[in-house]
């Protein structure tokens, strides 16, 4: 079953449109709650009235900040850097707005429709502040004395803060020394420096299903349930529990379906604090379900970055002796939970496939009264794989280098691995597990025949065609730790169940989970039951994030299976009388092995194993059997993006021909859903690459709150990917040798589409920014060279 | 909530008979809902663009946001719901699907099911092209569209009663 395209086992319910999303939990007696936000960016808040929404026939409550005044900023969940604290978020806005879509107030009504009946006659009135805009612009002063110390929440008193939250470094070898004996270098002409700046716009995952949430308080079962979590459901309890006043075990959290997730969602928001909150306060059941326009200024936005790279050449062979990296990246009005998480991501990945051995990255993370930004697929990486492969397309063509030749000199070499880099990523030493770059590359290059697709451009340009070919490498990271844990039960019909701290956000994961150990247990995959994203079902989760759960809840289920395989020989062999090593699997039963018409099945076994007869085996009743699997390091899958582009000479519009990819997940555990990731991951690229952008206007008005100002992009823009998927590298550091496949779809597509556009256009320094719109490309047009 | 701003507003869905009470300003889509308790049909942008609240309405696909449930009345509308035939087999596009991994989250599907099965019927002999342009009426996150076409076009062979590749499971050779 590992390995094999299987169907999955998800899609039924949801074909049959009998899934459960946020929206679609109702209980009795529930309120709706909706939420007034800042029309202003940046503001101090002069009176925030909502005596008149409580008129509102149905509406039941209404509340300010004075009202939740004793909840705490919403804590880090990740990359929980000291000085980032006085830059939490108030769960309302407390003194100041900082920016469009900030919660200031909430209404609770009997319907949505009132609810937003009554948010309308909330009267807020707020002294607009200049708005800072720019990331790029000196730090200014952000939050004053008296916020600081109540937004850390450490006990002592701070000073004022300004808008950079933090600056750090990320480095080894020697930069500065490097730099230093390089102008003499480049005098002799044996290097060269290159520098390269560039960016990438502003946007974010943006999910079909906007954010919900549903909590109760059980007054029977003494409980607090919340229905609608996502992502990481056991960290949220006990947030939620602390919140709420009430000890984690009191506190139910449970996952229903999740319309996607790619990061902004299932993180703790001021939105679910409010609504677990007042299902306390209250004692109703208390529904949110957000909307679009709320959910494009609420939800956390992504990958607003600057970098500034130079890097220190040979020329002879264009190897990178340096590189020195300062990146700025727009945090928005708030840090979230999410910590340093992307900066420094974006530091510890950026030399991805290459040697490099001096290299140093300074982050700096600026606040602006914009949304608060976290992750996004490829989080750090979709930046840094476009800065740093512009970088090295433009020493190709400073040196005149084949792009392809240049990466390989410059790849860390298969031999090398496992290779570690002496710099740290997401709290672990970043080890490249194992790899071969270069014969990726050289399968992708033969597979798609990259020779004919140039000898192909090169023809239509010469029918003076906008036409170019682009690629980029990269490394990518999944499976982080530290644990995940899978219990596989069979009950007396020999039906399995799994039940695991996974959580599912629409990837695959129960489909992943059941083959692993359908392939232990010799077993059919889709009958087997999986169970995840309920602290009430499992002990621990760590969640669906950072492409782990292939890895981590993958490996554990597989040790789960194990551990059951040998609890079923144990009781068979017990039962036939014969030793352990008598007894073996075979098709779902076990079997004596020299006489395999003597067999006992799974659910022969699991009734042999009820409680009085389970004590004479000395066994836990039941069959049943945990398995754990801990890592303390990440794995890391690789690949290739490459794109032909054709450019429209009259409009400048942008047509993505072809997208190519290659990548290497050490082994596919579903091959189709691989694949998937891929193209879905594609998809979400090339929005970033040329459509998506949060744009706001000088005030601080956010411009894109409606799909259409925000585009996402439909199926007439996105080609269709042509993936090759290589297991040629397996991971050394988990049972399956699996690595993560949910992010390498995304990664280096700006970087690709970037360098294709170049390479169409052939103006030097054309595209150092992404989204690319078809106003710059109007512009250049007009400079191709003719043939 | 007031009864008296609601009206009595009776909804054909899926041939059930559904006789509501609602606010005129009700949408077609929380009527489905909320009132008729088909929450298949999904709500991802209230604004017309993304699609997943599409339904048929005398066999057209609307967006259910855009729509007044009493501008519904008396109209026969089909949910995903009322797609299938029974509680074991599939509908033909629901099957290609699931045999095409034409879905992730889940959360659209509905919409493209609906969307599909309403152009296919009027149209069964549509070109690739056309039903490309059709599709991009609605939004997918998840998928990057690739399988919905493969599955659109595996639904179309399916519905004019051609073979196509089976699903279920192909191990790995």
């Amino acid at each position: 079953m590992i390995g094999a395209r299987a169907r999955r086992i998800e899609d039924p319910v949801l074909l049959r449109g009998a899934g459960r999303f946020a929206a679609d939990t109702v209980r009795a007696g529930e309120l709706h709650m909706r939420v007034v936000r800042s029309p202003v960016a940046h503001g101090r808040i002069r009176r925030v009235d909502v005596s008149q929404a409580l008129l509102v026939d149905g509406v039941v409550g209404a509340w300010t900040y004075a009202d939740v005044s004793d909840l705490p900023a919403i804590g880090f969940r990740l990359t929980p850097r000291p000085e980032l604290l006085p830059y939490r978020q108030p769960v309302l806005a407390r003194d100041e707005v900082r920016y469009v879509g900030e919660p200031v107030a909430v209404v609770f009504a009997t319907s949505a429709y009132i609810a937003e009946d009554g948010a309308e006659r909330v009267d807020v009135e707020i002294d607009p502040l200049d708005a800072h805009l720019d990331p790029d612009a000196a730090p200014v002063t952000w939050i004053d004395a008296d916020h600081a110390t109540w937004a850390a929440g450490t006990g002592s008193r701070l000073g004022a803060q300004d808008s950079e939250a933090t600056t750090f470094v990320e480095e080894y070898g020697d930069v500065d020394d490097a730099f230093q004996k390089a102008e003499e270098l480049v005098e002799n002409g044996t290097h060269r420096v290159v520098t390269v700046d560039a960016r990438i716009g502003r946007h974010s995952g943006v999910p079909m299903e906007c954010r919900g949430l549903v909590a109760m308080y059980d007054e029977a079962e003494q409980q607090l349930v919340v229905d609608g979590a996502a992502k990481v459901p056991f960290w949220n309890r006990e947030a939620i529990a602390e919140m709420a006043g009430l000890p984690p075990h009191r506190v139910i959290v449970r996952e229903t379906h999740v319309g996607g997730g790619f990061g902004p969602r299932g993180e703790l928001y001021p939105e679910d604090v409010l609504v677990t909150v007042a299902a306390m306060r209250l004692r109703r059941p208390i529904k949110w379900i957000e909307d679009r326009q709320e959910h494009l200024v609420a939800t956390n936005h992504s990958r607003g970055q600057h970098h500034r790279i130079r890097a220190l050449v040979r020329t002879t062979d264009g190897f990178i002796e340096a590189m020195d990296c300062e990146f700025t990246l727009d945090q928005g009005a708030y840090v979230r939970t999410h910590g340093a998480t992307v900066a420094s991501l974006t530091a510890s990945m950026l030399p991805g496939p290459y040697v490099v051995p001096h290299f140093r990255a300074r982050a700096r993370v600026r606040l602006t009264n914009k949304t608060p930004a976290g992750t996004y697929r490829s989080p750090g990486r979709y930046e840094g794989t476009f800065a740093r492969e512009r970088l090295v397309d433009k020493i190709a063509r400073e040196l005149q280098l084949d792009p392809l030749t240049l990466r390989r000199t410059n790849f860390i070499p298969a031999d090398k691995m496992p290779y570690e880099r002496p710099i740290q990523a997401m709290g672990t030493h970043l080890v490249h597990d194992s790899g071969d770059y270069a014969l990726l590359l050289d399968k992708v290059c033969e597979r798609y025949d990259f020779d004919g697709i140039r000898a192909e451009v090169e023809q239509r340009r010469a029918a003076e065609e906008i036409v170019g070919f682009g690629l980029a490498y990269f490394v990518e990271k999944s499976g982080i730790g530290p644990f995940e844990g899978a219990r596989v039960t069979v009950d007396g019909a020999g039906q399995v169940t799994i039940t695991c701290g996974a959580s599912s956000v629409g990837q695959g994961v129960d489909t992943v989970l059941a083959q692993v150990v359908a392939h232990a247990l010799q077993i059919p995959h889709d009958a087997i039951r999986v169970v995840r994203g309920r602290t009430d079902q499992f002990e621990y989760g760590r969640g669906a994030f950072a492409t782990r759960l292939a890895v981590m809840a993958g490996s554990a289920a597989a040790n789960a299976a194990e551990a059951l395989v040998e609890k079923c020989r144990r009781v068979a062999a017990h039962e036939f009388r014969v030793s352990f090593e008598e007894v073996a699997l075979h098709d779902g039963a076990i079997e004596l092995v020299d006489d395999p018409g003597r067999r006992l099945t799974l659910g022969e076994i699991a009734r042999l194993l009820e409680p009085v007869r389970a004590g004479m085996l000395k066994e836990d009743p039941g069959l049943s059997a945990d398995g754990w699997f801990r890592s303390d390091h990440m794995t890391y899958p690789y690949g290739v993006h490459a794109a032909v582009v054709a450019i429209d000479r009259g409009t400048g519009n942008l047509s993505i021909e072809r997208f190519i990819v290659g990548y290497d997940v050490g082994r596919a555990l579903n091959p189709t859903l691989v694949e998937g990731q891929i193209a879905g991951g594609v998809a979400q690229g090339i929005g970033g690459a040329v459509y998506e952008e949060f744009l706001y206007s000088e005030d601080g008005t956010p411009l894109c709150t409606t799909f259409m100002d925000y585009l996402i992009p439909t199926v007439l823009e996105v080609p269709d990917v042509e993936a090759l998927i290589t297991e040629d590298a397996p991971s050394p550091i988990n049972p399956l040798g699996v690595k993560g496949a949910g992010e390498g779809g995304t990664t280096a597509v700006a970087a690709a589409i970037g360098s294709a556009v170049d390479d169409a256009l052939r103006v030097p320094d054309a595209i150092t920014s992404v989204p690319i719109r078809p106003s710059l490309l109007r512009r250049l047009v007009d400079h191709v060279p003719t043939p | 909530m007031s009864s008296s701003n609601t009206t009595p507003c009776r909804l054909y869905v899926n041939g059930d008979r559904y006789d509501i009470d609602v606010e005129p300003r009700r949408t077609l889509a929380d009527a489905l809902r909320d009132d008729c308790g088909l929450t298949g049909t999904h709500l991802g942008c209230e604004h017309g663009v993304c699609g997943a609240c599409t339904v048929l309405l005398d066999g057209q696909p609307v967006r259910a946001c855009l729509m007044f449930a009493v501008q519904a009345e008396g109209s026969s509308v089909r949910t995903v719901e009322g797609l299938a035939p029974d509680d074991v087999t599939l509908h033909p596009v629901q099957q290609a699907f699931w045999d095409n991994h034409g879905l992730q989250c889940g959360f659209c599907t509905p919409g493209f099911l609906t969307l599909i099965a309403g152009y296919l019927e009027e149209h069964p002999d549509a070109e690739e092209n056309e039903l490309r342009e059709v599709l991009s009426s609605n939004l997918c996150r998840c998928t990057g569209y690739q399988n919905i076409i493969k599955a659109t076009l595996a639904a179309q062979k399916l519905l004019n009663g051609k073979q196509t590749e089976p699903g279920g499971v192909q191990e790995p050779a």
